[in-house]
């Protein structure tokens, strides 16, 4: 069972750092999902998940052959906080999509590096009610 | 339990939640926001003041014991990174109030900084690998709406670099926890230390902890993994990155420097490694800051040299090369962002941050130039000031363990970041404006952002001359590194 998992988790996250190589920002950011559930898998799959039983027990019972909770908790946690991630990178990337009109990598370090605009030419907070949904 | 430990994460949470609920109320979020920072500062003071008198605080949450609960301790460095971390969150705050920004502008930053002090403070209390994981994220999010807050071309470009570059590194973080948890069955870094002092670690275990090392190396920006860095911090609200520039990297720094004390209390390979790695962060830094021609630009690149010399103290691995990297990292933080604030309101007084656009500031008012003379002074290490005792007992101690490349390392990094502060002082402040017109055209800026700057230019020099007392403090916060009685003790006490 845990071979399984550990060679899924191994092509996944391949699949994750390939596509985080791509020019193309949408693929960067779809890669750091892949590689980020290529992780939690691992994690999981480290953390010996095997087991026929359900890890829950009443008290003098003893269970014997159940997986470990306790990696099951982590990686609930870490896709929580994986898809919270994932969905503000999104944001940014659609945001960015617009001000850009294409979404490759160079262009943004380009962008980047641009000279500091003035002081007086600072782009302006957009107001309030454009960023109403 | 000890309603001490969790202070730190709960007054930001707090001040976090009251200000949430009246967020339409924009003052009201300011008063909330500074009165929960002012606390936090408070706390944090206490906690050195307890942390001075040798006691450690320690507690289980949900009354689990350890190592299957986790634990959270505050020795001596954990106490002086919350108590710094509430100086710096408290002077970002007053540097915010009354800036020409739209008051939603203005409120979101409060709100995201209490979000990131959050996440800060978790990190400099927790025992425990995973909950550290948690905490990273914590403030990662923190700082991603920070860096992105007020958009625009660049700023969302800069930001996504510096979020999928930081996502990477956490995720890492998270693979080597798992890695860690599935080779030695536990997450507590006490019993972690247990096993690898005693060497029965695995390789299993070695192979997580390593890349632990990496991931926390792309945090603290050491090379080659700083480029992330330099490609985002130039980018967000001046504030921002003031405190970005102060905290956050000292946050990867911090956890460096607790994991290696912990699993490696002996020098070993893992030092040796770090000490070339420092090295080189230390000469790479500041040789990219000298082709920089925009002031953060400069300070950014400065970040990473910095980072340098506080490896470099925990590489070498001596009791005081520990304490000197201890005392770089308080002196590191109030300097360092304080730099950015001066930057920022010298670039407001110049109407640009581009060298070139500016100048002419030592006639118009040189109590700037004063302000920005002693931590820029202090970040390249001239007596008496904060940056010349760092520097000089990180000397010291490489010279004491017969390792002279390092020393000559620190020596010529600090020379040459005494020239790139001269070089913002030529441009910004000597060399004649190139547009007279627009020196001060908006104004000298709210004074409070003044205050800060002057507070923590007064910290500078206190730090510098009261070297003694804090340089006693970090050699105890050292000793106490390697000894770690908190952490391993929590192992045989069981939960309170």
């Amino acid at each position: 069972m845990e071979w399984i998992g550990a060679i899924t988790a191994g092509i996944m996250a391949a699949l994750g750092v390939w596509m985080m190589l791509d020019r193309h920002l949408m693929r960067v950011v779809l890669g750091i999902a892949v590689l980020g559930n290529a992780i939690n898998l691992g994690v999981l799959t480290a953390g010996r998940f095997a087991g026929s039983e359900a890890a829950f027990t009443f008290a003098g019972q003893q269970v014997l052959d159940s997986a470990n909770p306790l990696p099951q908790a982590l990686v609930l946690t870490a896709i929580v906080i994986g898809f919270a991630l994932f969905v503000f990178a999104l944001s940014v990337l659609k945001r960015t999509h617009e001000l850009h009109g294409d979404k490759d990598t160079d262009r943004v370090s380009q962008v980047t590096e641009r000279p500091a605009p003035d002081q007086d030419e600072e782009e302006p907070y957009p107001p309030a009610e454009d960023r109403k949904p | 339990m000890n309603v001490l430990v969790i202070l730190p994460i709960l007054i930001p949470l707090t001040t976090l939640l009251l200000a949430l609920l009246v967020r339409r109320h924009h003052a009201w979020v300011t008063v909330i926001s500074m009165t929960g920072s002012a606390i936090l500062l408070l706390a944090g003071i206490y906690l050195v003041a307890l942390a001075a008198e040798g006691t450690v605080l320690s507690a289980q949450m949900g009354g689990w014991a350890a190592p299957y609960g986790i634990s959270l301790v505050i020795d001596r460095l954990s106490a002086v990174m919350v108590a710094i971390s509430g100086v710096i969150g408290f002077a970002t705050l007053v540097y915010c109030f009354r800036q020409p920004m739209p008051a939603d502008f203005l409120r979101d930053t409060h709100l995201f900084i209490q979000g990131l002090l959050v996440g800060i403070c978790g990190a400099f209390v927790t025992a425990d690998i995973f909950n550290l994981y948690v905490w990273f994220e914590v403030l990662l999010i923190g700082s991603f709406a920070l860096i992105a807050l007020g958009g625009g071309e660049r700023r969302l470009s800069g930001a996504m670099t510096y979020l999928v570059l930081n996502m990477l590194a956490t995720l890492l973080f998270l693979l080597a926890a798992g890695l860690v948890y599935g080779a030695t069955g536990t997450l507590n870094m006490g019993e972690l230390a247990l096993l690898f002092r005693a060497d029965e670690a695995s390789a299993g275990a070695w192979l997580g902890v390593i890349l632990m090392l990496v991931s926390f190396s792309i945090k603290a920006a050491l090379f080659p993994l700083f480029g992330w860095l330099p490609a985002s911090y130039h980018v967000a609200w001046t504030p921002v990155s003031a405190l970005f520039a102060g905290l956050l990297t000292k946050v990867g720094v911090y956890a460096l420097i607790r994991l290696v004390t912990l699993l490696w209390p002996e020098p070993g390979v893992v030092h040796s490694v770090l000490l070339w790695v420092a090295c080189a962060t230390m000469i790479i830094g500041v040789l990219g800051a000298a082709a920089q021609t925009e002031v953060r630009r400069i300070l950014s690149f400065h970040i990473v040299s910095q980072v340098g010399y506080m490896v470099l103290g925990l590489a070498l691995a001596t009791p005081l090369a520990l304490a000197g990297a201890v005392f770089y990292l308080i002196h590191h933080i109030v300097v360092k962002a304080n730099l950015f604030f001066v930057g920022g309101i010298a670039a407001r007084l110049s109407g640009s941050e581009r060298l070139a656009a500016m100048g002419g500031l030592y006639a118009r008012t040189p109590l700037l130039a004063i302000l920005f003379a002693i931590p820029a002074l202090s970040l390249a290490g001239i007596p008496p000031l904060s940056g010349f005792w760092a520097k000089f007992v990180l000397v010291k101690a490489s010279l004491d363990a017969g390792i002279w490349v390092a020393a000559f390392f620190a020596l010529f990094t600090g020379i040459f970041t005494l020239l790139s502060m001269s070089k913002i002082w030529n441009e910004t402040f000597l060399k004649a404006h190139p547009d007279p017109e627009r020196i001060g055209a908006t104004g000298n800026g709210p004074r409070s952002a003044w205050f800060t700057v002057a507070g923590l230019a007064a910290i500078t020099v206190m730090i510098g001359l009261g070297a003694g007392p804090v340089m006693d403090y970090a050699i105890a916060a050292s000793t106490q590194l390697i000894e770690a009685p908190a952490y391993l003790q929590l192992l045989n006490r069981g939960g309170e």
